[in-house]
């Protein structure tokens, strides 16, 4: 007697790839190792501060015009923001419905409480949803201007100053890079394991790998809040 | 020994459940956490109630029948089955919780019992091999590979127990499939089916409403058999392999 196999047409791979657990967390590895590659470009960018108004505002300028003279003025600038945009709704939209997956798949807690997994991954999610939260301040702070105190157009590295200046302003940025160090440090490690880069050979590599960028973007973030308030850059 | 038990009792899969408490005397600590619970259910028939349901079959930590969540631990405080886990490891006068496995891909039946068909269902979906029935082949004609024959066995060694599901925070079951997927997927005999395999399964353990993998770790430290997180990396590498192969 022949076997009983699924002999059907196989989904599309898109929709396989949807529809799967593990499809959608690969969309939420590769739509978060591009912001990652994003913010480590942000951050050295931000690291012109110390170099003056000239160098800071000169770059913010050139990021502009990036592209020139093929492309016009901010269409280059235009596409990386396209990306991003594409990446955050990806990555935000995967998050939610495996998070409501998984929530689904575990409706009765344990009577006996006990403290599981690490505070880096169990804060993914309030982390997540503070760092979008971050993200919508952010730009209504420094690239609309809409609540920057000073709101000069063209030239950041004033309007950066007016930032640190306000208690609240260093209190949300210095809370959303916390976020930023925890979210890296489970995220890069769980979607090298997701793409299937991680075995137990390369495991204490990716751990260390996923600490340093961690660190290094938290420490290169809050350096410059920190020389604002302690007169380093004025 | 004394002991005080907060065990979960529930009538069916439909009636609403609780914890009970009960006081058991006479442990030795040479005992079994299944012998102390035969003890408790001795006690319970003799006044005439009902007594408490667990499953277990070989008592010897092979078959993956026993399934308790011990204060909060999947198969209790040591890395091994609930039929193995000796009264040694509690000490006199300890109040011990004891609950069923919790996910809703494994509704419970009654007390501790808890129906884990969902697994077989995943193991119907893809963990077989294609092979003719009759006298086993001659064992040198197909050569395997020394590190494939290791990696084979070390995730062979999986019971399909459960309390990788249980331990997780989202209810997966990914090590689980991952084991068999790891298994079955280094050897040429699994070959043939190598891609359908990994697509299969995954597809299953989805529709069957298991959640999907945080990376807790959770699983990997209750595994009574030591099948280690990296499998499920592997498994990710697999399908993603397959679905690219189409
Ligand atoms: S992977 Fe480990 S915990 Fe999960 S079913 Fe297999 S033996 Fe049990
Ligand atoms: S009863 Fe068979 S493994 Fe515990």
């Amino acid at each position: 007697m022949a076997l009983a196999t699924r002999t059907g047409r196989r989904p599309s791979t898109t929709r396989t790839l949807w529809d799967s657990t593990v499809g959608k967390k690969s969309v939420m590895a590769v739509s978060g190792a591009i912001m990652l590659g994003y913010l480590v470009a942000h951050m050295f960018g931000n690291l012109k501060i110390f170099f003056g108004p000239g160098d800071f505002n000169g770059y913010a300028h050139w990021l502009r015009g990036m592209g020139a003279p093929l492309l016009h003025h901010e269409w280059a600038l235009w596409m990386v923001r396209v990306v991003l945009i594409a990446a955050v709704i990806a990555h935000g939209v995967s998050a939610y419905q495996l998070s409501r997956r998984d929530i689904k798949a575990r409706p009765v807690k344990y009577a006996h409480k006990r403290r599981r997994a690490s505070y880096a991954t169990r804060t993914m999610r309030w982390g997540g949803i503070i760092l979008a939260l971050f993200i919508v301040w952010h730009l209504l702070d420094l690239t609309t201007l809409t609540v920057n105190e000073r709101a000069w157009a063209g030239h950041p590295y004033e309007n950066v100053l007016a930032t640190f200046s306000t208690w609240y302003g260093n209190t949300i940025y210095i809370v959303a890079m916390v976020a930023v160090g925890l979210h890296v440090r489970h995220g890069f490690w769980s979607a090298a394991q997701t793409l299937g880069a991680g075995n137990a050979r390369r495991d204490r590599t990716l751990k260390f790998l996923a600490n340093a960028l961690a660190l290094v973007l938290f420490a290169g973030f809050v350096s410059v809040p920190v020389a604002v308030m302690t007169g380093v850059v004025s | 020994m004394k002991l005080t038990l907060r065990v979960w009792r529930q009538h069916n899969a439909d009636a609403p459940g609780a914890m009970a408490s009960y006081e058991v005397d006479g442990i030795s600590q040479d005992m079994s956490f299944l012998e102390m619970l035969d003890t408790l259910n001795e006690d319970l028939i003799l006044r005439g109630e009902d007594p408490v349901a667990f499953d277990h079959d070989c008592r010897e930590g092979i078959c993956g029948a026993c399934s308790l969540v011990i204060n909060g631990d999947a198969h209790g405080p040591e890395r091994t089955t609930t039929c193995q886990l000796h009264m040694r490891s509690f000490a006199d006068g300890d109040t011990i919780d004891v609950e069923p496995w919790r996910a809703s891909a494994f509704p419970v039946v009654k007390d501790l019992v808890v129906d884990r068909s969902a697994f077989d269902r995943i193991i119907q979906a893809g963990g077989y091999i294609t092979a003719p029935t009759g006298a086993a082949p001659e064992a040198h004609a197909t050569p395997v590979p020394k590190p494939a024959a290791d990696h084979a066995f070390e995730h062979a060694e999986c019971i399909g127990c459960g309390a990788c599901v249980a331990a997780c925070p989202n209810g997966s079951a990914m090590l689980f499939t991952s084991a068999k997927i790891n298994h079955l997927n280094v050897l040429p005999q699994g070959s043939p089916e190598r891609e359908s395999r990994v697509l299969d399964m995954v597809a299953t353990m989805d529709d069957e409403g298991f959640g999907g993998c945080t990376l807790t770790g959770e699983c990997a430290t209750a595994c009574p058999k030591g099948i280690p997180l990296p499998s499920i990396a592997a498994m990710n590498k697999e399908w993603l392999r397959a679905l690219r192969k189409g």
